[in-house]
């Protein structure tokens, strides 16, 4: 199936415990592998229950949906959605503690307090910047509510419970041992563990050599340890997975967070225990795709560190045998039991295959024949229901009832109750742990906390009935301090909680109006753009990843089934986007996680709105390619003087282990002047091959099978070519470049196998295909009229890049110039083909080191992120919806359909949408993006997205439900369009029209407001200003000498970064340091982070006494003013006073002063939240670099522009027209 | 004489009638997903500017034999289709650019276009045929 070519599929009967084991062998050959740290195995195993953690809380939902009065449930579930807004949260459950953690006993069985305290851990967790300081502490909660519930009601009550609930004998009889005797697995099933890890003793040295080192971080108790083991083994079908997708993960390094500590704790050894781990989890692959069902959970990548201290130091129990036994036993009986089931699913058509999508609509449907199970569906209904009662002793259904559940026949309505009733496992388990409290302080994080308050107040309150806080009108010319003093958060969707939660993170999906409007007219009278925008290859901390050989899809619009589905029973599922009723397959029917029978919405697909799928072989058009990577170089005399291939040299051998793939790896090198050079590396050669073609007219390959090689099998040739690139050309004196007939080349290269083309290019290309002329003419650059040649100047390019992206190729530019080089026609050769760009004006190795240091820190991360190859992209929303416009790198195969050759996980899209049916029967929309891509590893994966909003009907709730920031990225990709299409002049008063026409057609809509002052309400106050920002943005603005190629360079990094980056981009925060405070300070990894409030951008901020930073995303400024304290100098910056500070300060000294520790760990942290690394620049009041500076404060006039408060009386001035 | 201009005209206005049924077939694979934007395009472009020459002699021909009504009828049909053809960016592929295609509804606005064009070869078809009949009558 999806396992790598070339290993057998292991037999289906050896399952479970014996997989460890037959998998140790194949460890050795991987040994040399890329660098990783070892920590991910373990920490598979214990974070599994974490990911999770979720079905347990969310079991209660099956009674609900059985029941015929649906009313009461209705009402009652809502109480407590009403109850449990955040702040009451712990307070409300102390008193219905106990009762619920019964319940939760009935119905899961043994493994679910674990489970569920897991998913209280994760919750706790889950905000990426606490966990480390909060994982430890969870952990004991989470041990010692483990021991109270197992030994006081698990016996007593889950036993019997259990034992009728699974009445289908040859599944209980592999169930039942786990679920009813916790006590017991909580040493066997670790002891299971080690021994399979301890089997070959190399590889158990090694991994325990490394562990001391990470020991110290994070003492354990033993107890701990016991807990861990017995959470990883009920699991342990999957943790092999899980750990293999730690290490694919982390292999590629794309986890910034996790291989930034792994450095800092100082593992030499780490790359050893992993290599192994790669081999000793494939096999788990294997072995669990020929099994019936198995799941893996990716885990946060913070974790990883704390785990592996639990593994090496504890000491093995002693019942491990029987334990064993009994879950090989139980395994196999699995297998027995649902063999049948498996065989005749599975056969989905792929994203790929739209031509077939109807041949092949019988396909996810598996066995639908009637279970015994049925019977125990109604006990457990039965089971669930006192508890119900007991915990909502209250009757009063508060008013939102109305709003968000309205009987219509799609059963959403059915499905919330579930969905709400669902929290009260959840926090029922508060007041039972002791220590949880540590864990509950993180939790206000993932639900809207106290830093979010405002903007979920708004979505609860218009719950009841008044004005929401979004709503609240803004006079704007007033209110002086427009910016919040915290960074502005994504306004919470307004849904029930339960939905809320099981929605997908905003940094993932996220959508300009959180309200849908209802029809096409109203979303016209509000006149705000309705659109996605996504990051759907994001880095993820915690990702469930799910092998199964159906994978659960929609039989019409092949929709994955996903938290937003309804059960119209338990044998069939309601597809959210296009309604239609489908079966759930038999497969389905069996949770991995609960090891239970007939829960299939506590299927991890459906308990997680983000969730990765192994895909099988019906997803693949071909054998999953190989990582295969072409670097085309630059050698003429320009790229020679500035120096660049040194530093790409260096880097790239610093970085070859780090390379994410596998042992196929291929790696290529091509230079040019006017010729072009091919490097000949097959291995046995005693040194590399220089081949010379120069006939460039006619491009051919002079020895086509030895240029692209197999990284491992000629790392030294590799290694000797990068060292001798450097000095080979030094005395070139060939100005002339030929881009284009290399870049056929490479294409000629690539296209048996699709890959990464990386390009170097210093100069405008000027011979053969593709050659370019200079169009920039540099009087024009601060013209405010015309701004011309935004487009591309030939098609050769574009075509270019549409061949490669035929042939699964996608080309990356890095453009080093220093002077125009068209940059607007080159781009297409990224934009087209799913490449990205990279552009460093003016480069020179020693005199612009800034743009040197960013170049090492930008290849650093592209050589070790993730990569996915061959990949497509569908978006699919439901019916009624549909969209029109992409924005990105990709190319738009068909209508939905995007086809992304590569794919980063730095990449971001955007769509536009329009509502072309009124959505008057639903009440809930969703979105789906389903990303199908092969991994470095060579496994074919899809990671799905979905994301649920509310449709609404009046005006008012459609303006409440805005999210500017994402509004606002959006019209930045419309108006990029429109200037390469139309003009720039265009594109602006388009931008401008977009704040006035809904400014007014809000002030027209709210009848009370004066018509004469310039309100909006609290969701759109920060509007004018965006667009103010995006109009002094380097793309769009007039009259401010811009150079053509950064201004093209600006428009492609609109159309393709992510929102949280191209935010820092439009309007950069601005934060005082020279007086950083502990006050309101966050707890990251132990280390205190002062949280300064945000500035507005206006030169009236900056005071001559300070010193302030400013992040625009890919560049810190420091500035200090003239005046600045010595004392701040002196500690932070290492210098004794202001005079002696250089002009060119790239990094702040390491200093041992309180303030320099402040002000270090401050930019240490901004830099963690992006993956990108970003420099610093330390700008004196008199050096050349301030303009830079301070054209980002955008709140000032300039010469050619409006400062904020003329562009508001601008505005104001354009609606009362 | 004028039956010729006619006779010529007719069945260049079949070849344009057939073309423009060329055209909505194609749009219609590109809108179900039969065909790839990259193939439906190429496939498009091809025929521009066979178009815009049938279309364009046609109108010459009207304008040389003096038949002012038909010739102004086709004037902005005509004109329309050098424009497009003029103003295509240099960067793109054609007419029909694989990459824009799918967006800002131009796949639509497309369609129309060729529904609108059958339409009016449709009305001159009848049109040169009544004249071509009452040129051969009055010979």
């Amino acid at each position: 199936m999806s396992a790598p070519a070339g290993i057998p599929p292991r037999p289906a009967a050896a399952p479970g415990g014996a997989r460890a084991p037959a998998a140790r062998p194949r460890a050795p050959p991987c040994r040399n592998g890329p660098v990783q740290s070892q920590v991910h195995f373990p920490s598979g195993y214990s974070l599994n229950p974490e990911n999770y953690s979720a079905p347990s809380t969310h079991y209660p939902q099956v009674p609900h949906e059985a029941i015929p009065s649906q009313l009461d449930n209705q009402y009652i579930a809502d109480y407590h959605s009403a109850c449990y807004s955040v702040p009451a949260q712990s307070v409300m459950t102390h008193s219905i503690g106990p009762g619920m953690l019964n319940t939760q006993q009935l119905y899961g069985g043994a493994p679910h307090p674990v489970e569920s305290s897991g998913g209280l851990l994760q919750e706790a967790v889950s905000s990426a910047s606490h966990l480390h300081t909060s994982v430890p502490q969870s952990y004991s909660a989470m041990s010692s509510h483990y021991i109270s519930s197992t030994s006081s009601s698990v016996a007593s009550q889950g036993f019997p419970l259990s034992s009728g609930h699974y009445a289908m004998p040859s599944v209980s009889s592999a169930v039942y041992p786990h679920l009813s005797y916790p006590a017991m697995s909580i040493g066997s099933p670790y002891r299971q563990v080690l021994t399979s890890q301890s089997l070959p003793a190399v590889g158990q040295f090694k991994e325990t050599n490394a562990f001391p080192g990470q020991s110290t971080i994070v003492p354990r108790t033993l107890q701990q340890q016991v807990t861990l083991g017995y959470n990883s083994t009920s699991w342990s079908t999957s943790d092999f997975q899980s750990a293999q997708e730690n290490l694919s993960r982390n292999h590629t390094g794309s986890v910034a967070k996790a291989s930034n500590q792994i450095n800092t704790v100082g593992i030499v050894d780490s790359s050893h225990p992993v290599n192994q781990n790669v081999q000793f989890t494939k096999p788990g692959v294997e072995t669990s795709v020929s099994s019936v069902v198995t799941s893996s959970v990716r885990t946060p990548a913070a974790d990883h560190l704390i785990e592996p201290a639990s593994v090496p130091s504890s000491t093995q129990p002693p019942e491990s045998l029987l334990q064993e036994g009994m879950q090989y036993g139980g395994y196999v009986n699995n297998q027995a039991s649902s063999a049948p089931a498996p065989l005749s699913s599975s056969s989905d058509d792929e994203e790929e295959d739209e031509e077939d999508e109807e041949a092949a609509i019988d396909s996810s449907s598996t066995t639908s024949s009637a279970s015994p199970v049925t019977n125990n569906y109604d006990a457990l209904e039965g089971g669930g229901y006192p508890e119900t009662d007991s915990a909502t002793s209250s009757p009063a259904p508060p008013p939102q009832i109305s709003r968000n559940t309205k009987p219509f026949g799609y059963g959403y309505p059915t499905l919330q109750p579930g969905y709400q009733n669902a929290t009260l496992p959840t926090s029922a388990m508060q007041p039972s742990n002791p220590g949880h409290q540590s864990g509950f302080q993180q939790y206000p994080q993932q639900y809207p906390g106290v830093n979010q308050l405002s903007s979920s107040l708004g979505g609860l309150s218009l719950q009841h009935s008044q004005q929401p806080e979004s709503l609240r009108p803004v006079n704007l010319i007033q209110e002086r301090n427009i910016l919040p003093v915290s960074p502005v958060l994504a306004p919470v969707p307004n849904l029930n909680s339960d939905l809320r939660k099981l929605n997908c993170n905003p940094d993932s999906f996220r959508c300009t109006l959180t309200n849908i409007p209802q029809t096409q007219a109203l979303l016209n009278k509000a006149k705000l753009p309705l659109g996605l925008l996504l990051h759907p290859f994001r880095d993820l901390t915690q990702l469930p990843v799910i092998t199964s050989s159906t994978i659960v899809r929609c039989r019409s619009c092949r929709t994955y089934i996903n938290p937003f589905v309804s059960f119209i029973d338990q044998r069939r599922w309601k597809c959210n986007l296009c309604y239609r009723v489908n079966d759930v397959p038999e497969e389905f029917m069996y949770n991995p996680l609960t090891r239970s029978y007939g829960e299939p919405h506590k299927r991890p697909e459906v308990q997680n709105s983000t969730v990765e799928f192994i895909a099988s072989s019906d997803y693949m058009l071909r054998p999953p390619q190989p990582a295969v990577y072409l670097f085309v170089l630059d050698v003429s005399h320009n790229a020679v003087e500035a120096g660049y291939l040194t530093i790409v040299c260096q880097s790239l051998l610093e970085n070859l282990d780090k390379l994410p793939g596998d042992s196929r790896t291929r790696i290529g090198f091509v230079t040019f002047d006017s010729t072009v050079q091919f490097y000949n590396l097959q291995e046995g050669l005693s040194q590399p091959q220089m081949l010379i073609v120069s006939d460039i007219d006619d491009i051919f390959l002079p020895t086509p099978d030895s240029l692209l090689v197999n990284l491992h099998e000629s790392k030294e040739l590799i290694k000797d070519l990068l060292n001798a690139l450097p000095n080979m050309f030094t005395n070139t004196r060939e100005t002339h470049s030929a881009l284009g007939p290399a870049l056929q080349a490479a294409f000629k290269l690539m296209s048996p196998t699709g890959g990464r083309i990386s390009v170097f290019q210093s100069q405008l290309p000027s011979l053969g295909a593709g050659l370019l002329h200079s169009r920039e003419d540099p009087n024009q650059r601060s013209s405010t009229k015309v701004v011309q040649h935004l487009g591309p100047a030939t098609d050769f390019y574009k075509k270019l890049a549409l061949d490669c992206s035929g042939q699964q190729t996608a080309v990356d530019l890095f453009l080093l110039s220093s002077q125009y080089s068209d940059l607007a026609s080159l781009a297409c050769m990224s934009k087209y083909s799913a490449g990205c760009i990279y552009y460093y004006p003016s480069f020179h190795h020693s005199h612009n080191p800034t743009q040197a240091e960013k170049l090492q820190k930008d290849l650093k991360r592209y050589f070790t992120r993730k990569i996915g190859f061959e990949a497509v992209m569908r978006i699919r929303c439901t019916k009624g919806l549909s969209i029109h416009t992409f924005h990105g790198n990709f190319f738009v195969r068909s209508t939905d359909l995007l086809s992304l050759a590569n794919v980063n996980p730095d990449a971001g899209f955007a769509v536009q949408m329009s509502i072309e049916e009124s959505l008057t029967d639903t009440s809930l929309v969703c979105f789906q993006t389903a990303l199908l891509y092969t991994s470095s590893k060579g496994e074919r994966r899809i990671r799905v997205h979905t994301l649920c909003l509310p449709v609404v009907t009046s005006l008012a709730d459609v303006y409440a439900g805005a999210d500017v920031q994402a509004a606002v990225c959006l019209l930045a990709n419309m108006a990029v369009d429109r200037s390469v299409s139309s003009s720039l002049s265009d594109a602006r008063d388009a931008l401008v029209n977009a704040v006035v026409d809904s400014l007014s057609a809000y002030i027209s809509s709210a009848s009370n407001l004066q018509q004469s002052t310039l309100i909006a309400p609290n969701s759109l106050k920060l509007f004018p200003l965006y667009v103010l920002a995006l109009l002094k943005q380097k793309a769009f603005r007039t009259g401010t000498s811009t150079r053509l190629d950064d201004r093209v360079y600006a428009m492609c990094q609109i159309k393709s970064q992510p929102l949280g980056h191209l935010m820092k981009m439009i309007h950069p925060n601005l934060y005082r340091i020279d007086r950083l405070t502990d006050e309101g300070a966050i707890h990251v990894n132990d280390r205190v982070v002062p949280q300064p409030p945000l500035q507005k951008l206006s030169a009236e901020k900056l005071t001559r006494e300070g010193a302030f930073l400013m992040d625009c995303g890919s560049i810190f400024y420091i500035w200090i003013g003239k005046n600045c304290d010595n004392s701040f100098i002196k500690d932070v910056l290492g210098y004794p006073n202001y005079a002696s500070v250089p002009q060119k300060l790239t990094q702040l000294p390491e200093l041992d002063t309180l303030s320099s520790e402040r002000a270090r760990s401050f930019i240490s942290w901004l830099r963690d939240s992006r993956p990108l690394s970003p420099v610093l620049q330390v700008i004196k009041d008199e050096s050349p670099a301030k303009t830079d500076f301070f054209h980002h404060l955008i709140e000032d006039r300039t010469e050619a522009a409006f400062s904020y408060y003329e562009f508001l009386v601008h505005i104001q001035q354009q609606i009362c027209k | 004489m004028e039956s010729v201009v006619f006779i010529f005209s007719l069945i260049d206005c079949c070849a344009l009638i057939f073309l423009s049924v060329y055209f909505i077939i194609t749009l219609s694979d590109l809108e179900c997903d039969y065909i790839n934007a990259r193939s439906c395009c190429s496939k498009l472009n091809k025929w521009v500017v066979p178009e815009l020459i049938g279309h364009t002699v046609v109108t010459v021909l009207m304008f040389v034999s003096l038949h002012w009504f038909i010739f102004l009828l086709n004037l902005p049909v005509a004109s329309w289709n050098i424009y497009r053809f003029v103003m295509v960016p240099s960067g793109n592929m054609g007419v029909f650019d694989p990459t824009e295609i799918h967006n800002r509804g131009q796949l639509k606005s497309h369609m129309k276009e060729a529904m609108i064009k059958l339409g009016f070869h449709l009305l001159c078809f009848f049109m040169y045929l009544y004249s071509m009949i009452l040129a051969l009558i009055n010979d």
